[in-house]
């Protein structure tokens, strides 16, 4: 029979009711806010007392941002609380919304105490925070996963860590836009930690999985994620340069943080392109029932 | 309790459409013509829980199960003997809808508790709770449910939830007037489907087969399935499909390890001495 048969060329799969912006900016200010409070915990109990306020800022806006954008999104706005009517660990909205409702609520807390100079407040809800922060990073990368869109199913693997490495970049550039020149040390290693983690995950994902992987591989989602690569890679340099000059340090950070943007627009637009042509559903599961029969 | 839909006797009619938006009250789609044979529904949707296919296809004249002369009269050219190269339409019709999962990945993933399992078996939306998050949507293989714009929660087919608890059966096996919408206990219509894809094959029809059938298949067996002439994917259907959290266990394997190079990451770049 000939390959790619279907029923005029109409998608198997519906396409995701997700909305753009909200959901792919609900990943990037999930990730920055995480990584963000992992930061200002570390900055608090490093005695990094500028940055630890940066730091508590960015990761409370981005967390109260990423809550609007998720009940922005949804078809019944009104019904947001409805998240929290159960625990199922079966899905990963709901997974991610018992540690998003924590986060969110002890960043703000954290950053509330800290700017209403109640340093000793701020400490116990900022490390709860920093706890919680890499899971708010990566989790996102599960709700993907987690549906039957071929490119995001069949990324399981590299997804995360995509999100992790992304994450990093995002706050490091947080921390060198915003903090204060004596301490921009560490977020400077932070970035190329996570840029080192980015580019080869995000170098998998684009090479894995065949014709199912193809949706990262062409169109926007290809132009995407190269910017991405090219932003991590230029905000990496600038960094460095960055040492002595204020304005490399700002531009590697405004560089990290669109990088950021670029990969989870870029990851979002490739899943949603795999749902339109049926050839990404079909052949790949045809190709199993043949190998197996 | 499921649905057997033998598309080997199904004639395209509609009825089961029909009745199903009259008996669930579903919007209607608007006057929407898609020049794709007698379909204009197009594929299941928020509003459009049953969807008649219709599928056109140049075959070769023998392929084509032999008539049946009603010997009417008849006017135009004198019937002439198929040749080598000749080819005939062949008809395929079937009359999709929610396959009510055994492993229903629209269920597994709501967050809300809104999709759940009734005491039936079958796989339904309870609109007081959904929030619209649109979750169901691309976790559901076979593209079925789908968020209702105006409205902004989820629907699908609920294989007539109420009519079943009064002991009726739904709307769409109701109204087919050709049986090819049987409804009934899932193991007793599996021995029909087989007994039924015997005959069919029998009478030459070698692509027949049974599509969901099998409880051990990826989604766990359909609650509703098909006997189908041709491959699944000629109707729109996905060959093999498999439900999504099977590899929900591995997933956050993999986010978790992410979460500790995150971690591992900030602490690495804090903790270092101090210049
Ligand atoms: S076919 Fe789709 S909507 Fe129906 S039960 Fe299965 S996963 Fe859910
Ligand atoms: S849209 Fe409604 S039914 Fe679908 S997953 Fe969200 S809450 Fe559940």
């Amino acid at each position: 029979m000939s390959e790619n048969r279907s029923y005029y060329g109409r998608p198997v799969l519906k396409e995701p009711a997700w909305r753009v912006p909200d959901v792919p900016g609900y990943l990037f200010l999930g990730g920055l806010a995480g990584a963000s409070a992992g930061a200002a915990a570390l900055c608090d109990l490093t005695g990094r007392a500028g940055l630890c306020r940066t730091y508590r800022a960015v990761a409370a806006g981005a967390a109260v941002s990423s809550v609007g954008a998720l009940i922005h999104d949804l078809g019944r706005p009104a019904r947001f609380l409805y998240m929290l009517r159960v625990f199922k660990p079966t899905s990963p909205l709901s997974v991610g919304s018992w540690i998003l409702a924590p986060f969110g609520g002890l960043a703000t807390a954290a950053a509330a105490a800290e700017f209403a100079g109640r340093a000793r407040w701020a400490r116990p809800a900022g490390i709860g925070a920093g706890v919680l922060g890499p899971a708010m990073c990566t989790y996102t990368a599960v709700l993907l996963a987690d549906t039957a869109v071929p490119a995001w199913h069949s990324a399981y693997r590299e997804l995360p860590f995509v999100f992790a490495g992304s994450a990093l970049t995002s706050a490091a550039g947080a921390g060198l836009l915003c903090g204060g020149r004596a301490e921009h040390e560490p977020a400077r290693r932070m970035g190329w930690l996570g840029a080192g983690i980015e580019l080869v995950a995000s170098g998998l994902l684009e090479r894995a999985h065949g014709l199912a992987g193809e949706p990262y591989r062409t169109g926007r989602a290809r132009r995407l994620l190269r910017a991405a690569t090219g932003l991590t890679i230029a905000g990496a340099g600038l960094s460095a340069a960055g040492r002595r000059s204020r304005v490399a340090t700002g531009l590697a950070g405004a560089a990290y943080l669109a990088a950021g943007l670029c990969t989870r627009f870029g990851v979002f637009d490739a899943g949603i392109r795999s749902t339109r042509d049926p050839k990404y559903v079909v052949t790949p599961q045809r190709d199993r029932l043949t190998q197996t029969t | 309790m499921g649905f057997f839909t033998d598309t080997s006797v199904c004639i395209g009619c509609k009825a089961c459409e029909v009745a199903c938006k009259e008996w669930n009250e579903v919007p209607s789609t608007g006057l929407d013509l898609l020049g794709q044979s007698f379909d204009n529904t197009g594929g299941l949707g928020a509003d459009s829980w049953r969807h008649v296919a219709f599928v056109e296809q140049r075959v070769p004249v023998a392929d084509e199960v032999a008539t049946v002369d009603l010997g009417m009269p008849s006017v135009g050219m004198p019937e002439q003997p198929a040749g080598d190269g000749d080819t005939a339409v062949r008809w395929l019709m079937s009359s999709d809808v929610c396959k009510h999962c055994t492993h229903a990945a629209c269920l597994d993933v709501c967050p809300t508790g809104s999709l759940f399992r009734t005491e039936f078996g079958t796989v339904v939306v309870q609109e007081d709770i959904c929030n619209g998050c649109g979750y169901c949507v691309p976790a559901c293989p076979y593209g079925v449910i789908e968020r209702r714009e105006t409205d902004g929660r989820a629907f699908k087919c609920t294989l007539c939830y109420d009519r079943l608890g009064d002991g009726l059966e739904p709307a769409c096996a109701k109204a087919c007037p050709t049986d090819s919408i049987q409804f009934g206990e899932l193991d007793e219509l599996r021995d029909r489907a087989d007994r039924r894809l015997a005959a069919v094959r029998g009478e030459g029809a070698t692509g027949a087969r049974l599509y969901g059938r099998d409880p051990g298949d990826g989604v766990g067996g359909a609650g509703a399935f098909f006997l189908l002439l041709d491959e699944p994917e000629v109707y729109g259907l996905p060959p093999d499909p498999v439900v999504t959290t099977r590899d929900l266990p591995a997933m956050w394997k993999h986010a978790a390890a992410a979460a500790v190079s995150v971690a591992a990451g900030i602490a690495l770049a804090f903790t270092r001495r101090r210049r």
